[in-house]
C-alpha cells in the first residue's frame, strides 16, 4: 500500500475535526445565446438554459462528495453579466431575469447563482443603469440571487460617478430588505479589479473570457490550517509557521484540484480553476482570526494582525499553487466578519475595527466583507468607504470588494443574523468625518502610474 | 469497473472486526489488496485497500453496507476513493 495508515488518519481528522471541505464547485454558464429585446423571452430562454446545463450539476457534486468523502459544501452557478442582457432587453422589466435565475437555482438545487452584475469601471451603458436600478429590488424578490458591480481597475481607475451610485444601491437593498435583518446587502458586491472566473459568492460572474460551461471550484480549510499551527512548538518561529501553512495549503488544494477534475468529467465540460481563498465559516474554529491568534497576535485586530494575515496569505498562494494545474479566481485568505466567529469576537470585543479591517485588505482576498455598519450610516459615508477600498485594489493590481450591510433600524452593538453560511455580523462603528462633498464630485480618480512604485 | 479505494476503521478494538469488514466486502465482491493495523494517537487504526467491482456491486452500495457493519461494531468506517489520499499525499 502506497499510503502510509498515519496519511489515512490525517486526511480523516481534517474533514472530521478540523472542517476541511470544498466550498463549492461552481458551474459557469455563458448567458450570450439567451439576449432578446423582449426581456420576458430573455428570461424564458435563461430558465431554460440554466435548467438545461446544470441539471446534473447538484447529484454529481453530491456523488463526489460520498465517494471522496470530503463535504462539498456549497453548489453554485455564475452567469454572464445580466446587464449584457439588459443592454439588450430593450422592452420589459429586467428583473424577469432575475427571477427567472432565482426559480432555475431552486430547480436544479443550487445554493446560489451570481451574475446579476455589471462592469461600470469607465463607465455606465444603458443596460448596466438598468441593470444597477433593479438589484434593490431584485435582491429583495429572490433567494439565491447574487449582485455584483465592479466600479474601479487598475487599468481604468476608479468611476466614482458608479461608486456613489452603487453606494445609494448598497443603502436602498438594506432597506428593500430592512424585515429580514437586511439580508439582500449580504448578497451584493462592489469590486475593484473584479475576476472573470471566482467561484466564491456575492462576486461570482461568468466572464466574457470564459468557455461556454466551465467547472471552478473554491476549496476552504481554515481550521486545518489552525490545527496544524496549534500542533507546532510553542517556541516555532514565523518561517517554521509559513512552512507548515504550504505543506497544508497544498493538499487542502489537491483536494480541491481532484474534485474539479472530476467534476469537469463527468459533467462533461471544461475544467476552470481552482481557487486557492481560505474561506472561513460560522463554525468554530473554521476561521481565519483563530490562525492569526494561533500564530500569537493577542486578539484579531490587534498590532501585528496585518503582517501575520500577509505571512498566511503568501504561503496559502506558494503551497496552493503547487497543487493545481490552473489557479485563479480570488484565491488568498478571506476575512468577512459574519461568516467568522473569531472575527465576530474581535470585532465586538474592540480590537477589530473597519480601519484595521481595511489595512488587512491590502495583503489579502478580498476586501471589506461582510461587515454591519449603524442604520444611520450616511450614503456619502458608504461611498467613501467604497472609494477607499477599490483605491487599494486599484493601487495595488489586486482584487479588492465591498459588502457593507447597512443594519436599518440598528445601532452599534447590535446583531444581524442571516443563517447558514453567511452567518450573523455585529453592527460596526465607522468614522463619521466622511463629509458630504468628496462623494458627490463625480469623475474618475485616474488610473494610477505602473511604475515608480513606492 | 474496478474501483480502487481505501477503506479505514477508527475506534476502540474488540474482537471481530476484521471478520465482519471481511465479510462484507467478499458478500460485495470487493477485493482486500492490502491490510494494515495499528494505534495511531490511542486510536484503534485499520486501514485497507481495497478494490471495488462495481459492476457487481455500485461503490455506494458498498458504502451502505459498511455503514450497517460499523453501527453493528460501534466504530467508524469510511470507504473513500483511493485517489483523494494519492492526491493529498503524493506529488
Amino acid at each position: 500500500m502506497h499510503i502510509t495508515p498515519e496519511e489515512i488518519v490525517e486526511t480523516l481528522l481534517m474533514v472530521q475535526q478540523q472542517n476541511l471541505d470544498v466550498r463549492t464547485v461552481t458551474l459557469g454558464l455563458s448567458l450570450n445565446s439567451c439576449a432578446h429585446e423582449d426581456a420576458a423571452v430573455a428570461a424564458q430562454r435563461v430558465y431554460d438554459r440554466v435548467t438545461t446545463a446544470a441539471a446534473n450539476l447538484v447529484p454529481v457534486a453530491q456523488k463526489l462528495e460520498a465517494e471522496y468523502g470530503v463535504p462539498i459544501v456549497n453548489r453554485r452557478i455564475s452567469v454572464t453579466p445580466i446587464a449584457q442582457l439588459a443592454s439588450v432587453s430593450r422592452h420589459g422589466d429586467i428583473t424577469l431575469v432575475a427571477d427567472a435565475l432565482d426559480r432555475a437555482a431552486t430547480e436544479v438545487g443550487v445554493d446560489f447563482v451570481g451574475g446579476y452584475s455589471a462592469l461600470v469601471h469607465k463607465g455606465i451603458g444603458e443596460g448596466d443603469r438598468k441593470l444597477i436600478d433593479s438589484i434593490p429590488q431584485a435582491l429583495a424578490t429572490t433567494q439565491r440571487l447574487c449582485a455584483s458591480v465592479n466600479v474601479a481597475s487598475t487599468r481604468a481607475g476608479i468611476n466614482m460617478d458608479a461608486v456613489l451610485l452603487m453606494a445609494q444601491t448598497v443603502r436602498a437593498a438594506a432597506e428593500a430588505t430592512a424585515d429580514r435583518d437586511c439580508i439582500g446587502c449580504a448578497k451584493l458586491v462592489v469590486f475593484a479589479n473584479m475576476v472573470e472566473d471566482n467561484p466564491f459568492m456575492a462576486g461570482a460572474v461568468h466572464g466574457t473570457g470564459e468557455p461556454d460551461e466551465v467547472i471552478n471550484v473554491g476549496i476552504s480549510g481554515p481550521g486545518v490550517v489552525r490545527a496544524v499551527i496549534a500542533s507546532l512548538p510553542d517556541d516555532a518561529d514565523l518561517t517554521a509557521i509559513a512552512e507548515a501553512i504550504k505543506a497544508t495549503a497544498f493538499k487542502i488544494t489537491r483536494v480541491g484540484e481532484l474534485v474539479a477534475r472530476e467534476a469537469a468529467r463527468r459533467l462533461g465540460v471544461q475544467m476552470g480553476i481552482v481557487d486557492l481563498s481560505l474561506a472561513p465559516t460560522p463554525a468554530e474554529g473554521d476561521s481565519v482570526a483563530d490562525i492569526i491568534e494561533a500564530m500569537g497576535v493577542g486578539r484579531c485586530g490587534g498590532p501585528g494582525t496585518t503582517a501575520a494575515l500577509a505571512l498566511l496569505n503568501d504561503a496559502v498562494k506558494k503551497g496552493g499553487a503547487m497543487g493545481s494545474s490552473s489557479v485563479g479566481g480570488l484565491s488568498g485568505a478571506f476575512i468577512p466578519v459574519s461568516e467568522d466567529q473569531g472575527m465576530i469576537r474581535a470585532a465586538e470585543s474592540g480590537a477589530l475595527t473597519l480601519e484595521k479591517l481595511e489595512a488587512m485588505t491590502s495583503v489579502c482576498s478580498v476586501g471589506l466583507d461582510m461587515i454591519a455598519i449603524p442604520g444611520d450610516t450616511t450614503v456619502e459615508t458608504i461611498a467613501g468607504v467604497i472609494a477607499d477600498e477599490c483605491a487599494i485594489g486599484v493601487v495595488n493590481s489586486k482584487t479588492t470588494a465591498v459588502r457593507l450591510i447597512p443594519a436599518i433600524g440598528r445601532k452599534v452593538g447590535d446583531r444581524l443574523s442571516f443563517g447558514g453560511l453567511l452567518g450573523e455580523a455585529p453592527v460596526m462603528s465607522v468614522n463619521a468625518w466622511a463629509g458630504t462633498t468628496f462623494a458627490h464630485r463625480g469623475g474618475r480618480v485616474p488610473a494610477p502610474l505602473q511604475s515608480l512604485r513606492n | 469497473m474496478q474501483t480502487p479505494a481505501i477503506l479505514s476503521v477508527l475506534g476502540e478494538d474488540r474482537v471481530g472486526i476484521v471478520a465482519t469488514v471481511s465479510r462484507v466486502l467478499a458478500d460485495s465482491s470487493a477485493n482486500i489488496e492490502d491490510i494494515r493495523q495499528t494505534i495511531i494517537s490511542g486510536i484503534f487504526s485499520m486501514t485497507m485497500l481495497v478494490t471495488v467491482n462495481e459492476d457487481e456491486t455500485p461503490f455506494d452500495e458498498v458504502q451502505r453496507r459498511l455503514a450497517g457493519a460499523a453501527e453493528e461494531l460501534g466504530l467508524q468506517i469510511t470507504l473513500q476513493r483511493e485517489d483523494v489520499f494519492r492526491y493529498m499525499h503524493r506529488i
